[in-house]
């Protein structure tokens, strides 16, 4: 019994200081994230994918823009996310929350493929 | 004239009369038994030969479409309709080879039919991949649907002659190209196998059968299983739309030919970073898109097909 109150307590204070210093730590990595994250825009112009290959950290949110005279429409290739006919200056926007490689073509010109690459956050456990 | 000949090794008087069925100045040439002769006008000669049949391709409406290589595509739809109207003699039927809407949308289907149906011809239509585009595909089933299956695909005899409609447009896979599908290749073997050699066979749909230009995904990734299908016939004519300009091509017993759209053109293979809508000079822009004419003679191993643009 008595062991198992102090195995409690230690617990304790250790989530305490594990708290703590998220509160701490949380601010630096979030800020570095957000630089190594610019790029979550992807541009269809010409038929093609632009940057044809993105990588980002778990939790961003990539933007499709049609800059095309003609509609395209994006679908994973695993199913994961698709949506609706993009006609020109259309958006879609989906948010990566696990990591993975994520292909992707456009469902009315299936020779368009494109790959966002989903990357866990530093320090984060592998989700794969 | 943009038709490209793919099949001409020489230029023999034959091969050069041959061409000018392709020509579109509304005269036709047939040649029985290596004897060339003019029919006239494409109306004369359907109603001049017994058990001849003409019929009318029309393709890429792309109702709803509105940017600068055309702001009213349905305009030059009902240009287009107008000048069917105009026939000297009326045309058996007609066939859409798809894309009739641009997004589809309820109002661009609408306006459509409004507009095609003045023609007064049965229209038998495949899907484009612009007509698939709502959610659930129900669209186009609930109008064009009754009696096809799976996606749309039929078959329907008229004159002797077996008309073949597939969907090439559906289930799209990444990297690929059109694409047929193991059950429609499945009905289209048996639906051949019950046809004798010597019947005449038109095969149509959205996408280019055969490999026109795959880097821009003109092609159908199943389609030479199609061919395969189609190679103990003696007279095969594919017909096709999807890349807005004439193409054509001879391999063997089998024509190929792709018809223009009423919208707007597209660039030729390769001649454009993409083969997106090609904005040309407003006065030029009707003499780049228009219809087809097909006319079959019986005994005859190629239909000629005539390409009439709205205007030039």
């Amino acid at each position: 019994m008595k062991k198992n109150h102090r195995l409690a307590a230690i617990c304790a204070g250790l989530l305490q200081l594990a708290f703590v210093e998220l509160a701490i730590l949380a601010p630096l990595p979030a800020g570095a994230e957000s630089a190594s994250t610019a790029i979550t825009e992807v541009k269809i112009d010409n038929f093609t994918f632009a940057p044809q290959r993105v990588t980002v950290k778990v939790g961003t949110t990539v933007t499709w823009i049609n800059e095309d005279d003609i509609p395209h429409a994006i679908a994973a290739t695993g199913k994961s996310f698709r949506s609706k006919v993009l006609d020109t200056e259309d958006k879609y926007s989906f948010t990566f929350t696990t990591a993975g490689v994520f292909e992707y073509f456009c469902s009315l010109h299936p020779h368009m493929t494109g790959t966002i690459v989903v990357e866990t956050t530093a320090g984060g456990g592998a989700a794969q | 004239m943009t038709d490209k000949h793919d099949t001409h090794e020489g230029l023999s008087r034959r091969k050069v009369l041959e061409c000018m069925t392709w020509v579109g100045t509304g005269v036709l040439w047939t040649v029985a038994g290596g004897v060339p002769r003019s029919l006239g006008l494409v109306g004369e000669a359907n109603a001049q030969a017994a058990g001849a049949l003409t019929f009318l391709q029309i393709s890429d409406s792309h109702v709803g479409f509105d940017k600068p290589a055309n702001p009213n595509a349905l305009g030059t739809l009902e240009e287009a309709i107008n000048k069917v109207k105009a026939l000297p003699a009326k045309p058996s039927f007609m066939i859409h080879t798809g894309d009739i809407t641009h997004l589809s949308k309820v109002s661009e289907f609408d306006d459509a039919e409004r507009i095609i149906s003045q023609a007064r011809l049965d229209v038998h239509y495949v899907p484009g991949e612009h007509d698939v585009l709502d959610d659930g595909v129900k669209l186009y089933g609930e109008r064009y649907g009754r009696g096809t299956k799976g996606a749309g695909w039929y078959s329907f005899d008229a004159n002797g002659v077996h008309f073949v409609g597939l969907v090439n447009v559906v289930d799209l896979k990444a990297g690929g190209l059109g694409n047929l599908g193991n059950d429609q290749l499945e009905w289209l073997d048996n639906d051949l196998k019950a046809r004798s050699a010597s019947t005449p066979i038109v095969v149509f749909a959205h996408i280019p059968l055969w490999a026109v230009y795959p880097q821009w995904g003109w092609g159908t990734d199943d389609g030479e299983r199609v061919l395969g299908f189609l190679k103990r016939f003696g007279s095969v004519t594919v017909l096709n739309g999807h890349i807005h300009q004439i193409i054509q091509k001879v391999e063997g017993n089998v024509t190929f030919h792709t018809a223009r759209s009423t919208a707007f053109p597209q660039p030729a293979p390769g001649s454009a970073p993409s083969p997106g809508p090609m904005k040309v000079d407003d006065a030029k822009l009707r003499s780049v898109l228009g219809t087809a004419s097909i006319n079959f003679m019986p005994g005859q191993q190629r239909l000629a097909i005539v390409d009439t643009p709205l205007q030039g």
